[in-house]
Parts: C-alpha cells; sequence; structure tokens
C-alpha cells in the first residue's frame, strides 16, 4: 500500500513551504537562481513572469520531480527531495492534465486516491470530482471530454488527497469562464482551510485575487517580491510586462 | 514488501485495464506474431529442415519483436499528457512503478504467447506431449527476462524523439542471452532429449532473469529521476 498521509497536521505557525537560495541547473543554463520565500498554512504566493522564466523548474522541483542543484527546499518541514511522505502532501496542477485518456474521469480520480494511499476512496473521488462541477460526466471516458472539462477532472485528481500545499501551474489552462470561477472558489476555498498554495499563472487579476503574496520571475530570479499589504494590482502589471519586454 | 506489491497491482492493473480498453498494442502483437507464423510456414522447406529444428528459432523471434510492441505501449500511456508526472509526484515507491509495469508487461507477453503457441504447434505440427509443462515453465522464465530487460528501456527511451526505434535497439542485445537459452531449452524438448539436457539453459534463464530484475529494479529510479 502506497505512503499514508500523515494526520500530523503542520503547526500554524510553521512554514507549509520553505526555500532559501533555491537553484535548479540544467548544463550551463540556471533555471532556477536562488530563490527564497516561505509560506505558512493558507497563504498564497502568486508568481508571474515570462515564458522560460523558471516557474515551472521551481514548481517541479518543490513538487520532488526535479532534485535542486543547491540550496534548500522543505515542505512541512522535509528536506526535498524527501520521499514518499513529502510528496504525499502535495498536490501538483499543471497545464498538462496527467490523466489516462482511455479512463473515466472517475477512474483516474480513484487512481490518484489508491496512490495517496486513500482506501475506500468513493466518496472523495465523488466529491472532489463534484467540486469541479464533474460528477454527471464521472464515467464519461476522458478521451470524450474538451481540454477544459479534462483540465477540471486534473484539478479534481490533485485535490482528491486534501493535500498540505497545491502546486499550481497555469491551472487556468482550457478553463472557461465557469471553470476559471470554480478553481479560485475552490483555491480561495482551500487556502481558508489552511491549505498553502503556489500559483504560476499569467492572469495577473485571477493570481493576485488569491494571493497573500506574489512575486514576478525573470531568469529564475524572483524581481519583485511582495506581501498582501503591498501589492497593487497596476503596479504588478507593470512589472510584469517589464518582465516580458526583458525577456525579448 | 506487501506496500510495494499492493502499489504495483494498482499500477499493473491501471495499465492492463487501459490496453483491454484500447487492444491496440495487443491486436498489433498478435497480428505480428501470426503473420510471421505465416510467412515462416510458406518459406519453410520441410524437406530440408524438421519442423522441430526450425520451431524453436521462430518462436522466440516472434516472442522477442512481439513483445517489444507491447514494451513500447508501456511508458507511452504515461508520456501522453505528461501522466508520468501524476505517477512520480505521488508517494509511491520508483521500485513499485517498476514492478507494475513489469507485471502488466509480463501479463501482455504471456498472452500473446497463449495464442503464438498453439498457433505454432499447429502449424508445424510440433508435438508437444509430455513437454507442455517445461515448455509453459521455459515461456514463463524467458517472458521474465525480456520484460524485465524491456521495461527499464521502454522507461529510458519514452522521452526521446526516436524512442521507436531506441527500445529495440537498446533492448535487443540484452534480450540476446535470454533468447539464446530459451531457444536452446526449447530445442531440446520439442527434439525428444531428456529433460535433465534442457536443464542447464534453464538454470541460465533463471540466473538471467533473477540478474536482471535486480539490476533493473536498481536502475529504474536513476531512469525517471532527474
Amino acid at each position: 500500500m502506497p505512503a499514508r498521509i500523515s494526520s500530523e497536521p503542520t503547526p500554524a505557525t510553521a512554514p507549509i513551504v520553505e526555500a532559501t537560495e533555491l537553484t535548479r541547473v540544467f548544463g550551463p543554463r540556471q533555471a532556477v537562481a536562488g530563490v527564497s520565500f516561505s509560506l505558512a498554512a493558507g497563504e498564497c504566493l502568486a508568481v508571474f513572469g515570462p515564458n522560460g522564466a523558471g516557474k515551472t523548474t521551481m514548481l517541479r522541483v518543490l513538487a520532488g520531480l526535479l532534485k535542486p542543484t543547491s540550496g534548500t527546499a522543505r515542505v512541512s518541514g522535509i528536506e526535498l527531495p524527501g520521499g514518499a511522505l513529502a510528496r504525499s502532501r502535495v498536490g501538483l496542477i499543471s497545464h498538462h492534465t496527467m490523466l489516462y485518456e482511455a479512463l473515466s474521469p472517475r477512474e483516474n480520480v480513484a487512481f490518484a486516491a489508491r496512490l495517496y494511499g486513500i482506501r475506500d476512496a468513493g466518496a472523495r473521488v465523488d466529491d472532489a470530482l463534484r467540486r469541479m462541477a464533474m460528477l454527471d460526466r464521472a464515467n464519461a471516458s476522458v478521451r470524450s471530454l474538451s481540454r477544459g472539462m479534462q483540465q477540471r477532472v486534473s484539478i479534481a485528481r490533485a485535490m482528491v488527497h486534501s493535500p498540505q500545499l497545491v502546486l499550481a501551474d497555469e491551472p487556468y489552462s482550457g478553463l472557461d469562464d465557469a471553470g476559471a470561477r470554480a478553481l479560485t472558489a475552490l483555491l480561495q476555498e482551500l487556502r481558508s482551510a489552511g491549505t498553502a498554495i503556489i500559483i504560476v499563472t499569467h492572469n495577473i487579476v485571477e493570481g493576485l485575487s488569491l494571493a497573500t503574496r506574489a512575486a514576478v520571475m525573470q531568469a529564475g530570479r524572483f524581481i519583485r517580491q511582495d506581501t498582501a499589504d503591498r501589492i497593487d494590482a497596476s503596479t504588478y502589471a507593470a512589472a510584469y510586462r517589464e518582465a516580458l519586454a526583458a525577456s525579448g | 514488501m506487501a506496500e510495494i506489491l499492493f502499489t504495483a497491482w494498482l499500477i499493473a492493473r491501471k495499465d492492463l485495464t487501459i490496453e483491454f480498453r484500447t487492444r491496440s498494442a495487443f491486436f498489433s502483437a498478435v497480428v505480428f506474431a501470426l503473420l510471421a507464423l505465416v510467412i515462416f510456414y510458406y518459406a519453410w522447406d520441410p524437406t530440408a529442415v524438421t519442423p522441430t529444428d526450425l520451431a524453436p528459432g521462430i518462436m522466440w523471434v516472434i516472442f522477442t519483436f512481439s513483445g517489444l510492441l507491447g514494451l513500447h505501449r508501456s511508458f507511452g500511456v504515461e508520456a501522453a499528457d505528461h501522466a508520468i508526472d501524476g505517477l512520480l509526484a505521488s508517494p509511491v515507491s520508483r521500485e513499485s512503478i517498476f514492478l507494475g509495469k513489469a507485471i502488466a508487461n509480463l501479463i501482455f507477453v504471456a498472452a500473446v504467447q497463449v495464442i503464438a503457441i498453439p498457433a505454432l504447434v499447429l502449424f508445424y505440427n510440433v508435438p508437444l506431449g509430455g513437454i507442455a509443462g517445461p515448455l509453459v515453465a521455459i515461456a514463463i522464465l524467458a517472458a521474465i527476462g525480456l520484460v524485465t530487460v524491456g521495461t527499464l528501456f521502454s522507461a529510458m527511451a519514452v522521452n526521446t524523439r526516436l524512442a521507436e526505434l531506441l527500445l529495440p535497439m537498446l533492448a535487443l542485445p540484452f534480450f540476446v542471452p535470454v533468447v539464446m537459452a530459451a531457444a536452446q531449452a526449447t530445442a531440446k524438448l520439442l527434439s525428444g532429449r531428456p529433460l535433465i539436457e534442457a536443464a542447464a539453459w534453464i538454470k541460465l534463464l533463471l540466473a538471467f532473469d533473477i540478474v536482471f530484475v535486480a539490476a533493473c529494479s536498481l536502475a529504474f529510479p536513476f531512469t525517471v529521476e532527474d
């Protein structure tokens, strides 16, 4: 049976995720170059930046899919790559759906639930699909769903084990307005329940509506990082445009 | 160990469900096996070569190449829309992923064998009386060796642009000792030699299986970790 999710809550004051000078190198290129931040329970960091800024690589390191070249990252106090226990605390949403097309949404989410050690997952699977308004298509083939519906199932898949940290890489990709609203509502609900969230998006309005912190990333570094009281949508949009222009 | 086996079966069951629904690789493998049998049959001169001399070679060539079709599919289903990321980000051990994939591939190869061996017997009129049991044991041992090596190389090749070409290039050299031992053991049995004469080859197969299972299980995490 896969590693069970610990029922021990992380103390509210302890950071859920903490990165110190996190660096990831691919050959001669520094994809992530000394990023530092920490997030406590219920906080949300929105990261903006041009393509190739290192946002996805940073999330992949935090998800345990890549090893950091230097620096440290901790999830719920466990230093990465922290093995099964660290991975059990994280829910990963990507612009890739990570679904099996020949299976139904219910089978995909149930498979994920069992990988996370959830026995008798039926009710939790249905609940996750209901929250993304996909319960009525739960038994259809994923192949028959639209891109946006597949993304909703993918989000349900990432949430089924109630992660302490949600890593969302372009989660609005392919979603229509209703889907985007459902996702924002779900992420707000998770945040209120104490889940820490890191969201990477080009959608500044949606990103800032969730964020308690925000950062602009360029060439692997956070060139700007602010807390909620200092976040201003217009200045962030300007900083984001500058980063885009600088990246060519 | 129970955790690894539980998760491995979960992954194997998922792979087999997908294959059962799509049937793409299985039908390709079965059609390939039957076509190859027919082609070899019409190219065969029974006055020059006896069926018991020819059948072992044909059998293992067919199993090797039809197995490759299933092995390529094994990680191909994970590559589609990056499903492998979901698997690797979950708290399951890499060893259980490898074992799950290998179990699904073993069942795939065994299912092809279940159809191809009776077809071979039919085409070449090969006598199986009294040797069916040992032949099944050889088929299973050889299949374990083939899928173990093949699963590892399938994981390595899947993210390359020439995966379909790279997999056979990587795997076939490692298949040679398994296929050689299996073909020799099969030949001894089909030609009516006592089982003891095939025992040395069967032991060699067993040794290859043990080495390959251990080595590939240890090597697999390095193929999926960065």
